[in-house]
């Protein structure tokens, strides 16, 4: 590419694309044909000024490829990305926009919504940092199923269309952006801590554990919170009061802990807890670290029933 | 204040998700678990006061309404026992038994027990 990018050339602007008054319901999809006209101005606000939308139901908002741009594409198909737009304070509904970006096999759809931000919008907004699995940021809806979209590849969708949503359950900040303060109270409440009680030993006192105590809790430790199976879990989406899978693995984390001394039952053994859960078992199935949240709640439930019947049976 | 968008209920959920559909079918089964304890009361009774269980059992409503009911529970009791490893983790020596052992002896329970129970009621006295 020989030309300058339009798009990118804006350094550290506020790109401005000025979706206008929304006054679609939920459920639309705008439809530009035109790609938006921007130019590349150095620190300069770059204003597409799409203005009031006034388009009909059911319409695709379109935006292809920036005229230029310096991305060397090795590719020439796209394929059209369907992304949840939702600006707050203009904006009476989320609607969906449709980008057509390059469809490179080895792009993950991460890869596709940076594309989009860097080179045809750069206003939309979406949460990401590792792109290997391991942050837990990038968690959203693809084609109805919560995924980390920095490891789902669009070799996955043929010729797509591909649809990005914001993780179902959870208020909507803006675009692809969900509130997390009451997922991350959840943590927090379960004290996702080693409880320890009795004497104060030394800081340099370590606390061996044989390969089978660590075996014990360890899957359940590989939770990276990122939220995909609240946005599963039906019970949550339903009633956000339910303390939820990845609260709940959290908690036996500790309670299966040799070195843990705490008691998370009164806690765990509520309705809004373990007893919430009706096992639809869709937590499991999207967990992206095999924690199986679902046998956690399960395996809490028969320690709660025991402890029931047997209260001096401690776990 | 917060500007963020909150959905509204969706009262369909249950129908966005092959895996929710079978969730509700599998506890809509239960109707049929309870009635199955309802018609087992109901021919204990006769029999106990000196009536015909035949009679009641053997009318043309009863049968269909039993054959969905066995269908119901069936389908009930297989995926219930196969959701039973999930609750129970059962280390022999350090070595985690699979979800299969715990199904398999599961479903051999259960074929043992009905087995059993198969040859006192259908046995000729
Ligand atoms: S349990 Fe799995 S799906 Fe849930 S937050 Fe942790 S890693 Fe994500
Ligand atoms: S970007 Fe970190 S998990 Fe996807």
């Amino acid at each position: 590419m020989t030309e300058p990018d339009a798009v990118s050339g804006v350094d550290g602007a506020a790109k401005q694309a000025g979706r206008g008054a929304n006054e679609e319901g939920e459920g639309t999809i705008r439809r530009v044909t035109e790609p938006d006209a921007v130019s590349g101005v150095d620190g300069a606000a770059k204003q597409a000024g799409r203005g009031a939308n006034e388009e009909g139901e059911g319409t695709i908002r379109r935006v292809t490829e920036a005229k230029h741009h310096e991305v060397r594409q090795t590719t020439t198909r796209t394929i059209t990305l369907e992304v949840t737009r939702y600006r707050p304070g203009q904006d009476s509904a989320p609607v969906l926009e449709s980008f057509d970006v390059p469809l490179m096999d080895d792009w993950a759809v991460l890869d596709g919504l940076n594309y989009i931000k860097d080179q045809l919008d750069g206003t939309l907004s979406f949460r990401w940092s590792c792109r290997m699995g391991i942050c837990g940021s990038c968690g959203m809806n693809v084609n109805g199923e919560p995924r980390l979209t920095c490891g789902t590849f669009f070799t996955e969708f043929g010729d797509g269309p591909i649809r990005i949503e914001p993780l179902k359950g959870f208020p909507i900040i803006r675009d692809l952006v969900v509130e997390v303060d009451d997922f991350l109270d959840k943590l927090r409440h379960v004290k996702p801590w080693l409880i320890r009680e009795g004497e104060e030993l030394p800081l340099t006192t370590e606390h061996a554990q044989t390969p089978a105590q660590l075996e014990a809790y360890k899957q359940y430790s590989m939770c990276i919170n990122c939220m995909l199976c609240y946005s599963a879990c039906p019970v949550y989406v339903l009633d956000p009061d339910f303390l939820g899978p990845a609260a709940i693995a959290l908690a036996q984390r500790y309670e299966l802990d040799s070195r843990d001394m705490g008691d998370r039952f009164d806690m765990l053994n509520l309705d809004e807890a373990v007893w919430g859960c009706t096992f639809v078992g869709e937590c499991t199935k999207v967990c992206p670290k095999h924690v199986d949240p679902a046998e956690a709640i399960q395996r809490y439930k028969v320690t709660a029933a025991m402890r029931s019947i047997l209260p001096w049976s401690r776990r | 204040m917060t500007t963020a968008y909150r959905p509204p209920r969706d009262h369909a959920w249950f129908l966005r998700n092959r895996n929710y559909t079978v969730f509700v079918a599998r506890e809509l089964t239960s109707v049929f678990v309870a009635w199955a304890i309802v018609f087992l009361m109901i021919v204990i009774d006769a029999v106990l006061n000196g009536g015909d269980p035949a009679a009641f059992a053997g009318q043309p409503w009863v049968i269909a309404l039993n054959v969905v009911a066995l269908a119901a529970t069936t389908f009930h009791a297989v995926t219930f026992l196969n959701l039973a490893p999930t609750a129970t983790v059962i280390r022999l020596d350090g070595y985690r038994l699979p979800a299969w052992m715990i199904q398999g002896g599961n479903h051999s329970a259960w074929l043992l027990i009905s087995a059993v129970i198969a040859y006192f009621v259908l046995r000729t006295p």
